[in-house]
């Protein structure tokens, strides 16, 4: 198919991946060119130099033999866990919340490394796991434990959404594991049951002030429920083809509050309207398909739990930030892979892609250059 | 998708369950995608307007510009109410983050007094959140300029350039013009209006102001703007200037009318002058009263404690609910009335000090007697003998009538907020009332104006204007209409003439007010005095003693006498007689025709008293802040004229208690006053139609 034009270093490119990023980026930098009222700074260009910076590292990522992510699963298990601690311990003698860690160069936030690294963890132990055993408590239990420390840790700091998104990340590879369908119908039902009671329990005020305001969003719109009702209005007032370019008074006059991190969407909905939604929605869906698609074509155990969890891990992101701008879910700190502005989360991301990358390089390497 | 080669059963089972488990997620995650573009496609199209129009209303903030006020002019133009440019500073209770820290703040830059801020706090605990509470106004440069700069850190704070309510002479026209004053909660439920919430808009809360805030009022501006979250103006979109209120043009003259008011000093009482050709009311004075310039920001906790402290009851409005038995000044009415029902004028009575009807004496103000008296005499001389002899003769029916033609006990067409109409007794009225038949000392009591009745001194000025015009004059207040020629009243001009003569005698003949002669060449002044008791000889001479026991002084005067131009009522409440009122009404009349010389004799007093109604009310003010400083309780009503009015209404709707005995007449002049009362006997029942003796 392809010409013979192109090197074959560049046609070895998963470009069914690429493409659809470099689109989203790049709306993504426009997007945020206008919410500083027509900059380039403070945020597209940074986000466009983050974008290069971790595509790069996607791609050396994907060169990465499928023995060396076996290897590394563990010990980066083990040293993200003691890095967790080492946050809440600093927070704790600190006072107050903590979630970086100040490297001097940057800011490491290790719960959001924990995203791709409990997915990597969980896809070792299942592949190590003898077939036969995914039915007994024996798959379950170390699990758990592997799950328990780290989710626990981060919702200490306490960072509801990311605990959520790890162990989110975590039950997906349990599930495509294979482990007995009755144990997550069990614990689904637990869970609703338990829920009203942690909702009372567990959860800081401040949480529970957002999932009631989710509930009930004009009960304080000034107070807790000003996010989402601000955001609806941004949408809302975009209609089908949006204000216009530079135009979205509801990010510019600032009364959508996060207008370039957590609610970045709103802000693009409301200068491109229904149209520039769905146009994102068609892009993430290609990524997430991709994702499928390459773990359905893996391997081998270990890389098709890996490639799929990755995808979870992605879809996480994607789906909690968007139903939380549309209004469908509580206000979580999650923002919208790819568009929001900051560099932890666009980097937990494209970890993911590029470890599923790898996880194509090393099926087309198993199959052969078949395309 | 599903490899057919199956390696390994176990491996195999968990390949086929990943591969199955695999298009449910993802399945799952496709239903999450259709979701979230259903509910996209729901908010932006199909609640495309609500949401459009919700942005709109953040982008765009309306700011309504508070109409300036219509002026209030007198008969000359002068303003009486206007508005000054000034710069003010209000809060809005919703938008303050701290509002202690704020308080402070603002107290610091303005420099508020420990009090001030304390009714600050009063008001802000009061308001509701979204009534702008006014911090200060009428504020210089400096000042606005601190606050401006510091806007931005404090939130909930406005500062704006506005125009304020001035009224030039303040207490002088309290009671007629009223104050204005922020809009009230309840008032703005009546009105759901959002100009009433607006910083800086003040409705008619008393008086013109508030009987005309319609009128006043005019059309808001209004501007719009872009603002951001935080209220930061982006730009300017529209502009549209106010319209103000139409301007009020009274009858009143507003020198006169503060005249009047300064020249009732320390006194608690009413002047009210009229034109005798029209029926204009050239002043409408009742003092004490409030400075209308210092209610317009609310009324604070030492005005709070002042006004209730006072006896003088500062917020009722004298003139119009202010309801007192006249006293003698009936009597140039009831002599036309005598004159009316066919009495001679010359025809005489023998007073020796007291009048026997059956066992009973009825005395006269002068226990020596008056001798031999005739009508004329009878006025100058207010005797009462002759009155009650008469009355006895002609009845109580014809004297009550000529009352009601008089004014006395009328409601006039007057564009006020409330009038008190007091009462013109009589024997079909008593038994309505009272269900008791009309007693002899019931006559006695009315021909000297006691008793049941009632009048304002409104009502008492008409009368005076009546009588000496002989034309059914009615009182006005607006100008801006035309004049409708007043009928006459139908007397003959010979009872008129000879009723003048006696009220001119009054003061410029042998009467009882000689001092109140008009110091004016050739304008001769003509009057009648009155005091009325208010207890009984057993409690108080009247004279002396605890204030609130001393004889009202009443008079009432036109004058020239031959030529009548201007009537005038004046009431002193607790005067101790007449001669309290007289030398009032006096310098008014003095006033119209040389204003230098009243001027001048005015400032005379004031320096006694401590300078202008307004000065004094000010170093009250003061003198009350550093007594009780923020010690002072907060002030119980929202609205205490209004509430000093509804309980006025209250008080003239409560039935007067049932008159047993005759009134003991009071002594005209200064002089001492006679010993013993007349015994008060079990009331026998002649009844009025009986001749006496």
């Amino acid at each position: 198919m392809r010409a013979g034009v192109i090197p074959a270093a560049i046609a070895r490119q998963p470009w069914g991946i690429i493409l659809p990023l470099c689109v989203l980026n790049g709306f993504g930098a426009l997007v945020l060119y206008s919410a500083a009222s027509g900059s380039w700074t403070p945020w597209a260009v940074q986000h466009l130099i983050r974008f290069s910076v971790f595509l790069v590292m996607a791609m050396v990522i994907a060169r990465l033999p499928r023995e060396l992510f076996k290897l590394a699963a563990y010990p980066g298990y083990v040293g993200l866990v003691f890095l967790l601690m080492l946050v809440d311990l600093i927070g704790a003698v600190g006072g107050g919340s903590q979630r970086w860690l100040n490297l001097g160069f940057m800011q490491l936030q290790p719960s959001e490394l924990m995203k791709p690294a409990i997915v990597l963890a969980f896809a070792r132990f299942y592949d190590a796991l003898p077939p036969a055993m995914t039915q007994s408590w024996r798959s379950l239990m170390p699990a758990a434990g592997l799950l328990a420390v780290p989710a626990g840790l981060v919702m200490l700091q306490p960072d509801l959404g990311t605990g959520l998104a790890i162990t989110f990340g975590a039950v997906s590879v349990m599930f495509l594991a294979g482990l007995p369908l009755r144990w997550f119908i069990g614990a689904g039902a637990a869970a609703a049951a338990i829920a009203p009671v942690a909702f009372f329990t567990l959860l800081h005020d401040y949480q529970r002030n957002r999932v009631l305001t989710f509930l009930d969003p004009e009960s304080d719109p000034l107070g807790t429920g000003y996010h989402i009702s601000q955001s609806k209005i941004a949408i809302g007032s975009g209609g089908l083809f949006g204000k216009g370019f530079g135009q979205g008074s509801q990010s510019h006059l600032e009364y959508l509050p996060e207008a370039h991190t957590d609610f970045v969407f709103a802000t693009m909905a409301e200068e491109w309207g229904l149209v520039g939604m769905l146009a994102v929605l068609f892009v993430f869906m290609l990524i997430l398909r991709w994702g499928w698609r390459v773990a359905q074509n893996a391997p081998d155990r270990f890389s098709r739990l890996l490639a799929a969890g990755m995808t979870c891990t992605v879809f996480f992101y994607v789906a909690i930030n968007l139903l939380m701008v549309v209004g469908l879910a509580p206000v979580v700190g999650i923002p919208l892979p790819f568009m929001s502005h900051g560099g932890s989360s666009m980097m937990t991301n494209m970890i993911c892609l590029g470890t599923i990358m790898a996880v194509d390089r090393w099926s087309r390497r198993g199959t052969g250059l078949a395309g | 998708m599903i490899s057919g080669k199956i390696p390994h059963v176990s491996s195999g089972t968990l390949q086929n369950s990943f591969d199955r488990r695999t298009l449910v997620v993802a399945g799952l995650q496709a239903g999450v995608g259709v979701l979230l573009a259903a509910r996209m496609a729901w908010i932006s199209l199909a609640q495309n307007e609500k949401y459009t129009l919700a942005s709109e209303s953040n982008r765009v903030n309306l700011t309504l510009i508070p109409p300036r006020r219509g002026a209030i002019l007198d008969r000359n133009g002068a303003p009486i109410a206007s508005n000054r440019a000034d710069f003010r500073v209000d809060l809005v209770p919703d938008r303050l983050t701290d509002p202690d820290r704020t308080l402070v703040e603002l107290g610091r830059l303005l420099k508020l007094s420990d009090v001030r801020l304390k009714d600050l706090r009063d008001k802000l605990d009061k308001a509701n959140g979204f009534q702008p509470v006014e911090v200060a106004a009428g504020l210089d440069w400096d000042s606005f300029a601190a606050i401006s700069v510091r806007l931005p850190d404090l939130p909930g704070v406005l500062a704006q350039r506005s125009f304020s309510r001035w009224y030039p002479t303040g207490p002088s026209v309290g009671h007629l013009i009223g104050y204005v004053g922020p809009a009230s909660a309840k008032d703005y439920e009546k009105e759901r209006n959002p100009l009433l919430i607006t910083p800086g808009f003040k409705i008619g809360k008393d008086g013109l102001e508030k009987r005309f805030e319609q009128n006043l009022r005019g059309t808001p501006g209004a501007r719009r703007v872009e603002v951001t979250a935080s209220g930061k103006v982006v730009r300017d979109l529209e502009m549209r200037e106010d319209i103000p209120g139409q301007p009020l043009r009274l009858t009143i003259s507003a020198p006169l009318q503060d005249y009047a008011a300064r020249r009732l000093g320390p006194e608690s009482g009413a002047v009210v002058v009229m034109d005798c050709l029209t029926g204009d009311i050239l002043a409408m004075a009742s003092m004490p009263s409030y400075d209308p310039n210092s209610f317009s920001d609310g009324i604070g906790r030492i005005e709070w404690k002042m006004l209730s402290d006072d006896d003088h009851v500062p917020l009722r409005n004298k003139v119009l609910r202010g309801l007192y038995p006249p006293g003698s000044t009936v009597k140039p009415g009831v002599a036309m009335a005598f004159l009316e029902a066919g009495l001679d004028p010359e025809a005489t009575v023998n007073c020796a000090g007291g009048l026997r009807v059956g066992n009973r004496v009825f005395g006269c103000w002068n226990r020596r007697g008056h001798g031999t008296v005739n009508m004329a005499k009878a006025i100058y001389q207010s005797c009462d003998v002759y009155f009650y002899h008469f009355a006895q003769q002609i009845g109580m029916d014809p004297i009550a009538r000529m009352m009601r033609r008089l004014g006395m006990g009328q409601k006039f067409d007057l564009p006020v907020v409330a009038q008190s109409y007091g009462t013109v007794p009589d024997p079909a009225w008593k038994q309505r009332k009272y269900d008791k038949p009309w007693a002899v000392f019931d006559t006695v009591n009315a021909t000297i104006g006691q008793g049941y009745m009632l009048s304002n001194p409104l009502q008492q000025a008409v009368m005076a204007a009546r009588i000496a015009s002989g034309r059914l004059l009615q009182p006005r207040l607006l100008l801006d209409q035309k004049v409708p020629e007043a009928p006459s009243m139908g007397f003959s001009q010979e009872h008129l003439d000879y009723v003048h003569k006696a009220m001119s005698d009054v003061v410029n003949g042998p009467g009882t007010a000689g001092r109140a002669r008009l110091p004016v060449p050739d304008v001769l002044l003509a009057g009648k005095t009155g005091t009325a008791q208010v207890v009984g000889l057993h409690i108080s001479d009247g004279k002396t003693g605890p204030w609130k026991f001393r004889d009202h002084g009443h008079f009432i005067a036109y004058a020239p006498f031959d030529k009548p131009r201007y009537a005038c009522a004046v009431v002193v409440e607790h005067g101790g007689g007449s001669a309290a009122a007289y030398p009032i009404a006096r310098d008014v009349m003095t006033y119209l025709y040389d204003p230098a010389k009243a001027m001048e004799v005015l400032l005379g007093m004031e320096t006694g008293w401590g300078g202008t109604p307004q000065e004094r009310l000010n170093a009250k003010y003061r003198a009350y802040e550093t007594r009780y400083g923020t010690s002072a309780p907060r002030p119980t009503e929202d609205d205490p004229v209004a509430s000093a009015n509804a309980r006025a209404e209250a008080a003239s709707a409560r039935p007067q208690a049932e008159q047993t005995e005759a009134a003991s007449p009071r002594p005209e002049d200064p002089a001492p006053a006679a010993a013993a009362p007349a015994a008060p006997e079990p009331p026998p029942s002649p009844t009025a139609s009986e001749a006496p003796r």
